[in-house]
């Protein structure tokens, strides 16, 4: 091959390679959410409450526990699992039963879910139980207007003021 | 399969040593310009460094400032910085795939096979880092993309997306951390490459002046014409819809919203076992004996030591009672069988009346039987511009140039035939001249043979090539398996050359 046939050649060889590299960094977009929805995102960390009630211990059982163990209130520490669901104008979107984390069962529960949803107005219902016996004992409702491309986020405080638990932050 | 895929690779060589010449070609480089590359991103780096600030605001502020307040200067660094960590994906891809092409991954090579296959997730590791540092929608993107990816994983108490729920939940400190790692991965990244050539023996870690040129120059142009950009400043109330993904490294960052979290990673562990387990499913199902070291005859000079592609060799006090301080010994996990030690050994004399065993020898490829063939192949040899040629089993099989006036013997590697060989063929006029063929320039199977070879027929290395012996009538020939075109030319080239060199006479080899 003649020089300057090489030197064309090589020419080629390098652009090849800017083509690719240059193309590749940034192409071909990628859509990551359609521009007509909107992203939910439930979303929280709670600690259930236990699954039994604090006893007092009889003198026969403090006296089978080793001395310096011998505490007269008996805590269980093990906690109930966390139930939510979210509804979604009249249906229901996600149901999940969160187990506490930890070796004895005793860590708060924990979630995090996205739900790609359309833009619009849209009615939501959050319910939570973290109680062993019973029906949810939180529950929170509200009609939100989503802007396409926003987030919103379900994030659940037990003592957050009004004892919805529930935060809609939008 | 693989064979198809060998061939294209050969054809894509081809046109590639077409236009760059053998030595220059960019294939036989692939892993001294991936080193390349990480020095380039390293400097450009060091100067993005001075500008960068950390924090939520900060960050982004800084890049936006880089890229457009000091286009010229910080703008270009920013540009190489980041074609330059796609370009090292890139040919460290290449590198890997044309290293499982041409079987160089098993036995003696699955040690630096499966550091690669660590150094593949490192790369991806800083790169993925380093985006974060930008702070746009891309970083958001990628923050909140890994964090659900990495919490599908059983490892935390809380989820790690749980960080990126709003504006307020990400810190400046967040962004200390973040610059921190993208210093200490890079370093740990030089190490492992460091480890990764520790067991090749003159590891090739600069690419040819002229390549390297060349890759920054491009990359350079590319950084003017198409500037790296920045998205949007992160808003972590708003989800980034459409995104200009840097598909080097974020290609498997769709899939999990495609697919779902625990895919990708059974798919990344999927590949990752499979890489690994490549030297193992790939193993060739005969083992070559290794190299044996023979005491009688060294005298621990250490040529096979210095030699070795491998550092299969290394120098321990000697044991047999001779007045030298070091014999060699062989590693078997190491040593693979090319031979370049037996061509380095002083002892490797055909012209030796006695019988020939060299200080260390192949036990299936004897020096005697080497001197023996050569003998036999000479004695065929009639006519004019006779010529004798030493191939290499791992490149163009020479036995198909034998005709008329052509003989030929193929060895492991061409660095196997220590020089006192050619000697012996042109000695007393048996052969007019001798073709010295192996792999393609830059390309050797065994890495050093053909370079050790060249420098022993120029006499820079030890064992030269006695200075008796015409360089006229020795030609090398570096020609692949496909390249018969190739070796077909050297061997006439040298064909008529010496037709027009005077005829040698004949002398007694005792007169010598």
């Amino acid at each position: 091959m003649s020089r300057p046939l090489q030197y064309f050649g090589q020419g080629v060889a390098f652009a090849v390679f800017a083509v690719v590299v240059g193309y590749l960094s940034t192409s071909p977009e990628y859509v990551h959410l359609p521009a007509d929805n909107a992203l939910v995102k439930l979303s929280f960390s709670h600690a259930a409450q236990h699954k039994m009630a604090c006893r007092e211990r009889t003198d026969e059982e403090l006296a089978k526990l080793p001395k310096h163990m011998r505490i007269r209130k008996d805590c269980p520490r093990e906690r109930a699992d966390v139930v939510v669901e979210l509804e979604m104008d009249g249906k229901q979107m996600f149901h999940v039963v969160l187990p506490p984390t930890g070796l004895t069962h005793d860590g708060a529960s924990s979630i995090y879910r996205r739900f790609p949803v359309l833009a619009g107005e849209h009615n939501f219902v959050a319910r939570l139980k973290d109680q062993a016996e019973g029906d949810f004992n939180f529950v929170y409702e509200e009609k939100v207007h989503l802007a396409a491309g926003r987030v919103m986020v379900i994030d659940f405080k037990a003592d957050v003021p009004g004892a919805t638990g529930f935060m809609f932050i939008n | 399969m693989y064979k198809s895929l060998r061939n294209i690779l050969q054809r894509l060589e081809n046109l590639f040593n077409a236009a760059f010449g053998q030595a220059l070609n960019p294939w036989h480089h692939l892993g001294a310009i991936t080193f390349f590359l990480f020095w380039v991103i390293l400097a450009s780096g060091l100067y993005l460094y001075i500008f960068f600030r950390t924090g939520v605001a900060e960050a982004y502020q800084s890049v936006e400032y880089i890229t457009h307040e000091q286009w010229y200067a910080g703008g270009v660094m920013r540009s190489l910085h980041r074609y330059a960590s796609d370009g090292i994906v890139l040919t460290m891809l290449l590198h890997m795939l044309r290293n499982f092409l041409t079987g160089r991954f098993h036995s003696y090579r699955w040690f630096s096979w499966v550091i690669g296959v660590l150094l593949i997730w490192l790369i991806y590791a800083c790169g993925i880092n380093g985006y974060w540092l930008v702070w746009d929608r891309l970083a958001q993107f990628i923050a909140v993309a890994s964090a659900e990816w990495f919490d599908w994983l059983p490892l935390f108490s809380q989820p790690l997306a749980r960080n990126f729920l709003s504006q307020g939940d990400v810190s400046d400190r967040f962004f200390t951390l973040l610059s921190f790692a993208h210093i200490t991965l890079p370093l740990v990244l030089l190490l492992v490459m460091w480890v990764h050539t520790k067991r090749m023996n003159h590891a090739e870690t600069n690419p040819p002046r002229y390549l390297a040129v060349g890759v920054v120059v491009t990359l350079l142009i590319l950084a003017l014409i198409k500037p790296a950009l920045s998205h949007a400043h992160a808003d972590l109330a708003l989800v980034p819809g459409v995104i200009r993904l840097d598909w080097f490294y974020l290609g498997l960052y769709p899939l999990i919203y495609a697919w779902s979290p625990g895919a990708v990673w059974a798919l990344v562990a999927g590949i990752t076992l499979l890489l690994l387990a490549v030297p193992r499913l790939f193993k060739p199902h005969t083992h070559k004996p290794v190299a044996e070291v023979h005491l009688d005859n060294c005298n621990g000079c250490e040529r096979c030591f210095n030699d070795c592609p491998y550092s299969a060799i290394v120098m321990k006090p000697r044991n047999d009672g001779r007045p030298y301080a070091l014999q060699p010994v062989v590693d078997p996990n190491l040593c693979a069988s090319c031979g370049i030690c037996v061509g380095a050994c002083p002892s490797s004399i055909p012209f030796r009346h006695n019988e020939l065993v060299s200080g260390i020898e192949l036990p299936h490829q004897l020096l005697t039987t080497l001197r023996a063939d050569t003998d036999h192949a000479l004695a065929t040899l009639h006519g004019n511009a006779r010529v004798m040629v030493f191939g290499c089993d791992c490149a163009y099989d020479v036995r198909a140039l034998q005709a008329e006036g052509v003989a030929a013997i193929s060895l492991p590697c061409i660095g196997m035939l220590p020089p006192a060989f050619v000697d012996y063929a042109l000695h007393d006029a048996r052969a007019d001249g001798v073709l010295i063929a192996g792999c393609r320039e830059c390309d050797c199977q065994y890495r050093l043979g053909i370079h050790w070879t060249e420098q022993r027929l120029a006499r820079e290395r030890v064992p030269h090539l006695r200075q008796r012996v015409s360089l006229q009538r020795i030609e090398p020939c570096w020609a692949g398996r496909q390249d018969g075109e190739l070796a077909g030319a050297a061997l006439a080239t040298l064909r008529a050359r010496i037709a027009q060199l005077p005829q040698e006479i004949p002398v007694d080899e005792d007169k010598h």
